[in-house]
């Protein structure tokens, strides 16, 4: 790891204007940021340990029934409180079926939500990586790419965003807050993460210094509460990145759709709302050939970008998979093992 | 750059000086206050061997920068065992062949002491698996394991309505 200077300040204002130069970064729970710089892929000069900054670990519901959580609110606090449980029974399983026990008591919202990619070339330094080092190119392109984005992606990169949390969050139209040097804006999380083209070291929205202070999700998505799933496949039982994950919502009106909420993860370099499906849906009824459509919509832009084809066709299935089991309805008790396609609510076993 | 840190380890005061801020909660514990309960593992979050409780929550000491931490209250292995002997998780552990090696057997411990408090798996087998999935075993002694946190899920309710009644 290299050497850095490490600073606590004692406001939003004293961190934004130490984040503001170059070389900073901002440090809360760590559980990415440590790992990458024990690995050499991050260098930052500069930790500002926004960890104590007071204020922003609270989850509030808002006089208009929306939610709001603070930047610094532990994944595990988030995902058992019950509230959040019954309202965005989503958000609560995508968070639980993410990392490990102990990454979450000490993971972050903020963090999870700037995280970076889990691409095994951008943590190699001794590889070619367009995000970790502008014009070196991408060894992920002839490399071991099978879990690689299939939507979104460019010559320059294939990487793809690795959170659960964003998903749901995407598809339930949340919007950051964020406190920069020029004041304060907020920003839908969809368009946080922008797409590679040929700047993948772009790889948010904020400007320096900008510091995201809690996330906002509108009351209207409240309606989906009682349709709502989140499915993740990945290659073991447990602690594991999505090779493909979904989140879906769908507001009923008797046996048709009135509103669905669709987003894909694992699949791109942002959590990808699935809007296309979402329209081919709504005002429709919630039939097994409504979800195909949607699904068929949902990756037609879909195309491999090496040793991944196989991903395509799991999104449909999963996608689909998630629309049957948010029809079906959000089960009363959360699956031993969430989001897992294999572990029906029923509590059946997941492993032999 | 020095810096101070209060620590409160295994309900001891310790007053500690760093000269780096790159040294981590793991580090500071084996290599500076000699507790080498907790072990290195992968070093990077992924195995659980080094899992501690600070405030009370299991976390990965590997991944925690000591300088973070002043005034928090740290739990290590060696701090589990009361004046009456082991405590019920290192009982269980022993009475269920929960390891082989021992390597990863301080960080199970810890990990299982944290999913007792946390208060989500009760005796579902499923359920401590899948909450014990940040806690790697190369020895493969999982099903002791599960076995070990389940007997102490009893141990500790039982103790827990004797006291209450």
């Amino acid at each position: 790891m290299n050497r850095f200077d490490y600073i606590r300040p004692a406001s939003v204002a004293e961190a934004v204007a130490a984040a503001t130069q170059p070389g900073s970064a901002y440090l809360a729970g760590g559980t990415n940021l440590v790992d990458l710089m024990k690995g050499g892929a991050l260098r930052p000069d500069c930790l500002v340990d926004i960890s104590r900054l007071p204020g922003l670990d609270r989850i509030e519901w808002l006089a208009d029934g929306g939610l709001r959580i603070g930047a610094l609110v532990r994944n595990a606090d988030l995902a058992h409180d019950a509230l959040v449980q019954a309202r965005f029974p989503a958000v609560s399983e995508a968070l639980l079926s993410g990392a490990s026990a102990q990454l979450r008591n000490v993971a972050t919202l903020g963090g999870n939500l700037l995280q970076q990619t889990r691409c095994p070339y951008f943590y190699d330094t001794a590889s070619a990586c367009n995000r970790r080092a502008p014009g070196s190119g991408c060894d992920a392109l002839q490399g071991e790419n099978r879990s690689h984005a299939v939507l979104g992606w460019s010559d320059h990169c294939i990487a793809t965003h690795p959170s659960d949390l964003c998903v749901p969050l995407v598809a339930l139209d949340a919007v950051i807050e964020v406190q920069g040097p020029q004041g304060s804006r907020g920003i839908p999380l969809e368009t946080l993460h922008p797409l590679p083209g040929d700047t993948p070291h772009l790889e948010t929205m904020l400007s320096p210094g900008e510091l995201i202070t809690a996330v906002r999700i509108p009351a209207e998505a409240i309606a989906v509460a009682g349709h709502a799933r989140y499915l993740k496949v990945r290659e073991r039982t447990s602690f594991a990145f999505a090779l493909v994950s979904a989140a879906a919502g769908l507001e009923l009106d008797g046996g048709v759709i009135r509103k669905a909420r669709l987003a894909l993860g694992g699949v791109a370099a942002r959590p990808w709302r699935a809007r296309v499906a979402e329209a081919a849906l709504e005002g429709g009824p919630a039939t097994a050939e409504a979800f195909a459509r949607a699904a068929e919509a949902a990756l037609a832009d879909a195309r491999p970008s090496g040793d991944n084809a196989f991903k395509i066709e799991l999104a449909r299935r999963i996608l689909i998979r998630a629309l049957q089991e948010a029809l079906a309805g959000t089960p009363e008790q959360r699956p031993a093992l969430p989001a897992s396609p294999f572990a029906p609510p029923s509590g059946a076993r997941h492993v032999a | 750059m020095s810096l101070s840190l209060s620590l409160n380890i295994n309900g001891q005061m310790r007053a500690v000086d760093i000269d780096d801020p790159r040294i981590t909660l793991l580090d500071l514990l084996r290599e500076r206050l000699e507790l080498t309960g907790a072990k290195k593992g992968c070093d990077r979050g992924q195995c659980g061997a080094c899992t501690v409780l600070v405030d009370g929550k299991r976390i990965n000491a590997c991944l925690a920068l000591a300088v973070t931490l002043d005034g928090a209250e740290i739990t290590t292995i060696e701090g589990l065992a009361g004046e009456d002997g082991l405590h019920p998780v290192q009982a269980a552990f022993i009475h269920h062949d929960g390891f082989q090696c021992g390597f990863c057997t301080p960080g199970q411990i810890m990990s299982a002491v944290g999913l007792l408090a946390e208060g989500h798996a009760g005796d579902d087998p499923e359920r401590v698996r899948e909450q014990m999935s940040g806690n790697l075993c190369r020895c493969g002694a999982y099903r002791g394991i599960t076995e070990a946190v389940l007997d102490a899920h009893r141990t500790l309710n039982a103790t827990a309505r004797e006291d209450a009644a």
